[in-house]
């Protein structure tokens, strides 16, 4: 209790006590040890935003590995090592450079257990950043996790809190199968909260009610998770009470948890930081439409980005991304004559 | 003048609390209130509970209106005489400033002790002799007595343990009997540095306090049991089975509802708490191990000692569903406050009454 940590900090945490209790664990990545093999430049990195800082210098050259900047290579490794018994964190930099390495993902890791008659198991996590507000523009900005909800045989994690972040990514590396882990760039600064030392693990597909309330269910991901909060508390003064789910993994989902809000409350609007088209948005109105249109008595609302690359131009990235007045606007829009 | 004017002020329920949210007064301005009668509902976003009066009187302002958030300390309204006049409330509303200590932004933290190879993790508040050490229940941590610690310790050196396999502390219970938790429990209050103090058990921390009894008669002053374990043999197994095997938000918060008389205390961020105790490695087995030592087949496997000559008195609620208010009785000797309409948790749902009755118990017998 009251033990605050960074998202970041409470990622590395996570990596340095799951490498300690199961010498299986390996880490490979960009830069990921940073500057190895130039002098006084060892383990100054820990990765392009300073997550594995320190692990190297902890458990060395055979568990922390710097890769060629090659993601074909070195996350396909990662599929193979998985299925030959090891538990590899590789970290894809940009989840923007998924390009490149989908294959060994989308075809490989994600097909194994089912092709191989259940008779193989592939333990890989790959962590990797997303999100605009960094400006980073458009080709590493983006926020792509739906389109790995969208293959059978990954699993997708997207923690919006630092102790979700450390619960959830041991939970990722101690699964058999291969997780896709979404950190977003701003929160590794941003999201800071109490975060129990000892390990702990929290299950997939069990959603987190960031605060209850009866008039409208907002669903939200990662950053926009906070965003919602504020927009909620904004609400709040003005008596509307808003009732806010994290799903906190979007594949599985807890599908229960957002139909059973939504039975309660009767609106819903769904925060996500994806362009809209087959977004996360999308999938869960259309979860709702499919098993609780009933309950409704509102439109689903859908907050997303544009469906547009993400700008460079800082105006026009701030304008990109929901923000909380979007989202207060569109909760006041699906209470309209309550 | 300050015996005739009374602040209602925002508690500090949990360290994590620094602000609430009044959301119902349940007593008009200018009605009387009797002592103990619940005034307001304030809620932070970990929590929600209701404030009650300190002292009979009338209520002569609702300084805080509906909605509105104060920090820890703020003033919420006032309870006076009838005979005070209105210019002395304004005076007392306009010169009120909360204490230091409702302001300061660092508060107390969780501490550790190194004893017997085992972490022990507690909370510290409070200053006076001697001390009251607080053992939560099955299941439980030291949070469990967020709503009477900071109460009691405006009086008084208050220490809320977290047991091993619980909480902060380490997940080794041993043989998870209630003797070899006392004695943890009680390695841990040596290097605390306590030579004589009151204990306050809570269920499974009550067995625990009635074996540190026995192991160190000269230093405890009294013993609190609330709805305690150790006296009776019934105990809801279901309960326990469930407690133990839940590990989701939809299997946790049946086990929580029971817990409660009042079912709509038990809100989504109490099972959560609930949660995260219980995700944390080597918890749940620890748990398994103290059931299966101490509440096999839904039955209390061992009586704890009563005879160790300490002065007792026994708080329970009347609606308790996982141990039964009759075992009240079993405590030979002992003092006791049965609470009418309160459940498992007495001393969250009727946190005034409950800590009020510690309070006194514990000044008597000092």
């Amino acid at each position: 209790m009251a033990r605050i940590l960074t998202y970041r900090d409470a990622l590395r945490e996570a990596l340095r006590q799951a490498m300690e209790e199961d010498p299986t664990v390996i880490l490979m990545g960009e830069d990921i040890a940073g500057g190895k093999g130039a002098p006084g430049e060892q383990d100054a990195w820990g990765g392009d935003m300073g997550v594995t800082k320190g692990l190297w210098g902890q458990f060395g050259d055979a568990r922390v590995i710097d890769t060629p900047i090659s993601e074909a290579s070195y996350i396909g490794a990662a599929v193979g090592a998985a299925t030959c018994g090891l538990r590899p964190v590789a970290e894809l930099m940009f989840v923007d450079f998924m390009g490149v390495c989908f294959d060994q993902l989308l075809n490989q890791a994600a097909k194994f257990r089912y092709m191989f008659g259940g008779k193989a198991k592939t333990p890989v996590v790959i962590r990797t950043q997303y999100g605009a507000g960094y400006r980073t523009a458009a080709q590493h900005s983006q926020t792509l996790y739906s389109m790995f909800a969208h293959v059978p045989g990954l699993k997708v994690v997207v923690p919006s809190t630092a102790y979700d972040a450390k619960g959830l990514l041991i939970s990722a590396i101690r699964d058999d199968d291969p997780v896709i882990f979404f950190e977003h760039k701003v929160l590794y600064d941003e999201a800071r909260d109490d975060v129990p030392e000892a390990p702990y693990a929290i299950p997939f597909g069990e959603a987190n009610f960031v605060r209850e309330g009866d008039d409208v269910t907002i669903v939200a991901l990662g950053r926009m998770v906070h965003f919602a909060a504020k927009a909620a508390d904004v609400l709040a003064k003005n008596g509307v009470s808003c009732e806010l789910i994290d799903p906190r993994t979007i594949s599985p989902l807890d599908e229960d948890s957002i139909l059973e809000s939504v039975e309660k409350t009767g609106r819903l609007v769904v925060v996500d930081e994806s362009y809209p088209r087959c977004s996360m948005a999308a999938d869960i109105a259309g979860l709702v439409v499919d098993k609780a249109f009933h309950a409704l008595k509102a439109p689903i609302r859908q907050v997303t980005a544009p469906h547009t690359p993400v700008p460079f131009a800082p105006v026009l990235e701030d304008a990109f991304i929901p923000s909380p007045a979007k989202i207060e606007a569109a909760v006041r829009s699906v209470m309209k004559g309550a | 003048m300050s015996e005739r004017i009374t602040a209602i002020t925002m508690p500090k329920w949990g360290m994590a609390m620094d602000e609430g949210t009044v959301v119902v007064w349940h007593v008009a301005e200018g009605a009387s209130v009797a002592e103990s009668q619940e005034v307001v509902d304030v809620e932070s976003p970990k929590i929600a509970n209701a404030i009650e009066a300190k002292r009979a009187g009338v209520l002569r302002r609702q300084v805080a209106p509906l909605g509105s958030v104060l920090p820890v300390g703020g003033l919420i309204g006032v309870i006076a005489d009838a005979d005070v006049t209105d210019p002395e409330i304004d005076a007392f509303v306009a010169g009120y400033e909360p204490p230091e200590a409702a302001l300061s932004d660092s508060g107390p933290s969780i501490a550790t002790v190194e004893a017997n190879g085992r972490t022990i993790a507690y909370l510290d508040i409070g200053a006076g002799d001697p001390p009251i050490v607080m053992v939560h229940g099955f299941g439980g941590s030291l949070a469990s007595f967020m709503f009477n610690q900071s109460s009691l310790a405006e009086d008084r050196r208050v220490i809320a343990i977290d047991l091993p396999g619980h909480g902060a502390s380490s997940k080794d219970v041993g043989d998870g009997s209630a003797l070899s938790l006392a004695d943890a429990i009680a390695a841990a209050i040596d290097v605390i540095g306590l030579t004589r103090f009151h204990l306050v058990g809570h269920s499974l921390g009550g067995a625990v306090c009635l074996h540190l009894a026995e192991l160190r008669p000269a230093q405890v002053a009294s013993v609190t049991l609330i709805a305690s374990a150790g006296l009776g043999p019934e105990i809801d197994g279901a309960f326990i089975d469930a407690f133990v095997a839940a590990e989701r938000r939809k299997e946790m918060t049946d086990v929580a509802t029971k817990l409660y008389a009042d079912e709509s205390i038990v809100t989504r961020r109490v099972v959560e708490d609930m949660l995260r105790m219980k995700r944390i490695d080597g918890a749940s087995k620890a748990m398994a191990t103290i059931a299966t030592q101490q509440f096999p087949g839904g039955r209390q496997s061992a009586a704890a000692p009563t005879d160790s000559g300490v002065p007792l008195l026994v708080i329970w609620g009347e609606a308790d569903r996982v141990i039964p208010v009759a075992h009240a009785a079993l405590a030979s000797g002992a003092q006791r406050h049965i609470v009418a309409g309160a459940g498992h948790m007495v001393h969250a749902e009727a946190h005034a009454e409950v800590s009020r009755a510690i309070a006194e118990f514990c000044n008597a017998h000092p």
